[in-house]
């Protein structure tokens, strides 16, 4: 082997470094978890915690250092970083929202901690990913993973049919994916991205089979960040999941999604642009309408979550259709402070169980602000957040996402997208009134007895009140994210649509 | 010699038969059969536009492929278990403790 | 085109005919006299005993899972048997960690009990 390549096949195990730490991680929690009691629960709990954060070294140690690697299946650029970062954080939190919630509800730690894992792993390959191919098989090692989790109280009616329906309809998405690549592999003859761009640039004699490729795939990624109509497995899958696993879904299945269908449209197909931005203005408009509009009529507090989810997925379509780089980045920092404030909210419900009966529905907040001050205040600026409300992060995150898309034109979109904040404000505030301004409701634990769940709070009212208040370093940080993924291995970016 | 494009047709066939027996059947295990049909459709699209292609990277995919579907049929099935000793039915119109 | 689609043709309808004859002549020549015995359903020999949709132990189930999954994954290793010679001690290296993946997995499933029959 001469110098060159084995220096290249070096850089490219350091690369999936972190990948490999998770993995191991996970291989163990499993073979240790094997027959473990609850008594053993806490510590996987708290081991895997750990491998995350230890993982999340090599990945920052990468930054500065972008390069392709594996054969140019693998991109190592602040990109990929800025998307493996937020998903170990998200993985971390879901596992410290987990440990008191796996042993009352009676659940397999070592499974249970295993699958996270794999789901993580799964997502930050989809983060890194380089290739169509390496992408599915991301999408699918979280899928699998995610699958099971969604169904892990399996002796609920509830958690099997919400993985039933899960695994259904995420196949069937799977399987337009899967077909679209297919597709896209005969028309360009690659599946790699960097050589894909350069092809599709050149331009190709298939244009019918390239389009219907490029069709299903967007119908693939649709169905994973949950925008309508592809959207009917959300709010099932989420309520019927146990709550932490129903954040996780939320949060780190849709950070993945966001990753792999930002760096594949936006950035490498953006030669087509004009072919698909008609499509996703269509189905941003009727993702954040449906969303927020059902939301509305939700008694459970997941279930309206789920719905708010969905209707968080329409505004970041609104910056896929605006598809500007500076759009690109906004999605970049929405997603970080969407990621701190839903993994929050759903903490609080996690917070809501009790002696192992989960308390879901919003009749049972009433009269919160009395009993448990503290969680009722992290709640209240949570769902502010959510709501848009100036100065915490999810305010800071439309501002930059709408005004991106006013500067591409799309001013019809900003206007429908503005009256569905107002809407959901409606919603979210029918919860604090319940919580500040009725009577009722049940008695929650408390919080300081539960020390992993109070840091988990704490980080992400932290996090949401931080990144709001404080944003540049944040755009910074998503800007040359971008930046990056853009310059990688290319002359100059030709890619981002120029209007 | 037969020409690529028709291996595309019966693929895009396989594919169309796949999705429309996941939007009729109501059976779950009938849905599943479909979305693998659906897989399939997808394997054999790759090794013929490889094979045109003379590339043997079309046919290196669809291992990947057949690995995943094993996996996600070990999954699916599981799940149907569960779904099954909880309710003693897979009938997806009978799944309805999840409801708007 | 014409010579290689001819024989295939050629093998479909000979197959037809022959299987055309078969149940024609068969239908028309035999005998036929329906008793219990030969409307029982057919097991092999056996007296036929039970339900025709008797429900099966879960472990069948169990096992099939396991094999279904570690069968299928040794495909992998073709494209590497293809490639023994070239891929050297790397390649080498690089499946027998493959195997031990699955290794890990079978190990798995023997711990928490997926192989006990009892």
């Amino acid at each position: 082997m001469s110098p060159g390549v084995l220096a290249a096949v070096q850089f490219s195990w350091l690369a999936v470094l972190p990948l490999g730490i998770v993995a191991l991680a996970a291989v163990a929690v499993l073979l240790a978890g094997a027959r473990a009691g609850q008594d053993q629960g806490e510590a996987l709990g708290w081991f895997s915690a750990a491998a995350l954060a230890a993982a999340a070294l090599p990945v920052l140690a990468s930054l500065g250092r972008s390069r392709l690697a594996f054969d140019g299946t693998v991109a190592v650029d602040a990109y990929s970083v800025y998307f493996e970062l937020v998903i170990l954080f998200a993985s971390a939190m879901t596992v410290l929202i987990s440990l008191r919630y796996v042993a009352e509800m009676g659940l397999a730690p070592g499974e249970y901690y295993a699958l996270v894992l794999f789901a993580a792993l799964g997502m930050m390959l989809m983060a890194a990913a380089d290739d169509l191919i390496l992408i599915f098989l991301g999408l699918e090692t979280m899928s699998l993973a995610v699958y099971a989790l969604a169904g892990f109280a399996r002796r609920q009616a509830r958690s099997a049919e919400a993985a039933l329906k899960y695994f259904l309809l995420g196949a069937f998405s799977t399987g337009f994916l899967l077909y679209g690549i297919a597709l896209i592999y005969g028309a360009a003859g690659t599946l790699k991205l960097e050589p894909l761009r350069a092809a599709l640039a050149a331009g190709t004699d298939h244009r019918t089979l390239l389009l219907c490729g490029v069709g299903l795939v967007l119908i693939g990624f649709a169905f994973k960040v949950a925008a309508v109509p592809f959207h009917m497995w959300t709010p099932d899958a989420y309520e019927g999941a146990p709550t932490p696993i129903a954040g996780f879904m939320a949060v780190g299945v849709k950070l993945a999604s966001f990753a792999a269908f930002l760096r594949v449209f936006g950035l490498h197909l953006g030669a087509l642009a004009p072919t698909w931005t008609a499509v996703v203005w269509v189905v941003a408009a009727l993702t954040m309408t449906a969303g927020n509009l059902i939301a509305l009529a939700q008694q459970s507090l997941k279930r309206m979550l789920a719905y708010s989810a969905i209707a968080h997925a329409g505004y970041l379509l609104v910056g896929m259709a605006a598809g500007s780089n500076e759009a690109a980045g906004a999605i970049l920092y929405y997603l970080l402070g969407y990621a701190f404030t839903n993994l929050g909210a759903f903490a609080v419900v996690v917070a809501l169980e009790r002696r192992g009966v989960e308390h879901e529905s919003i009749a049972d907040l009433r009269g919160l602000g009395a009993r448990a001050p503290g969680l009722s205040a992290a709640l209240a600026l949570l769902l502010l957040s959510l709501t848009g409300m100036p100065p915490l992060a999810g305010f800071v995150g439309k501002l930059y996402l709408f005004k991106a898309a006013l500067d591409s034109g799309l001013v019809w979109l900003v206007v429908i997208a503005v009256l569905n904040s107002v809407v959901s404000a409606y919603y979210y505030l029918r919860v604090l009134v319940a919580v500040y301004m009725q009577e009722g409701g049940v008695a929650v634990a408390p919080l300081a007895a539960r020390p992993a769940l109070l840091v988990a709070v704490g980080a992400a009212v932290l996090g949401t009140v931080l990144i709001g208040v404080f944003p540049a370093p944040y755009v910074a940080a998503a800007g040359a994210a971008l930046r990056s993924a853009l310059s990688l291995s290319s002359p100059g970016p030709l890619a981002l649509i120029a209007r | 010699m037969v020409a690529p494009s028709y291996y595309l047709a019966l693929s895009a066939l396989l594919f169309g038969i796949g999705v429309v027996g996941v939007l009729v059947r109501r059976n779950a295990i009938v849905i599943f059969m479909s979305i693998e049909v659906m897989l399939n459709a997808a394997n054999l699209a790759f090794v013929a536009l490889g094979a045109e292609a003379g590339s043997v990277e079309g046919q290196a995919f669809v291992f990947f492929v057949l690995t995943v579907a094993a996996a996600e049929a070990a999954v699916g099935l599981a799940i149907l278990i569960a779904v099954f000793r909880n309710r003693e039915t897979v009938n997806a119109d009978e799944l309805t403790l999840l409801r708007w | 085109m014409a010579n290689v689609t001819v024989p295939i043709v050629v093998t479909f309808v000979v197959a037809a005919a022959v299987v055309g004859l078969m149940v024609t002549v068969s239908r028309l020549l035999g005998p036929r006299q329906m008793t219990a015995v030969k409307g029982e359903a057919f097991e092999c020999g056996n007296p036929a005993s039970g339900s025709a949709w008797g429900r099966f132990s879960v472990h069948f189930y169990l096992v099939a899972l396991l094999f279904l999954v570690l069968d299928v994954e040794v495909v992998l290793l073709y494209p590497w048997a293809v490639e023994l010679r070239s891929s050297g001690i790397a390649g080498l290296v690089e499946a027998l960690f493959f195997i031990a993946v699955l290794g890990v997995g079978l190990i798995y499933a023997w711990r928490i009990g997926a192989l006990d029959w009892d």
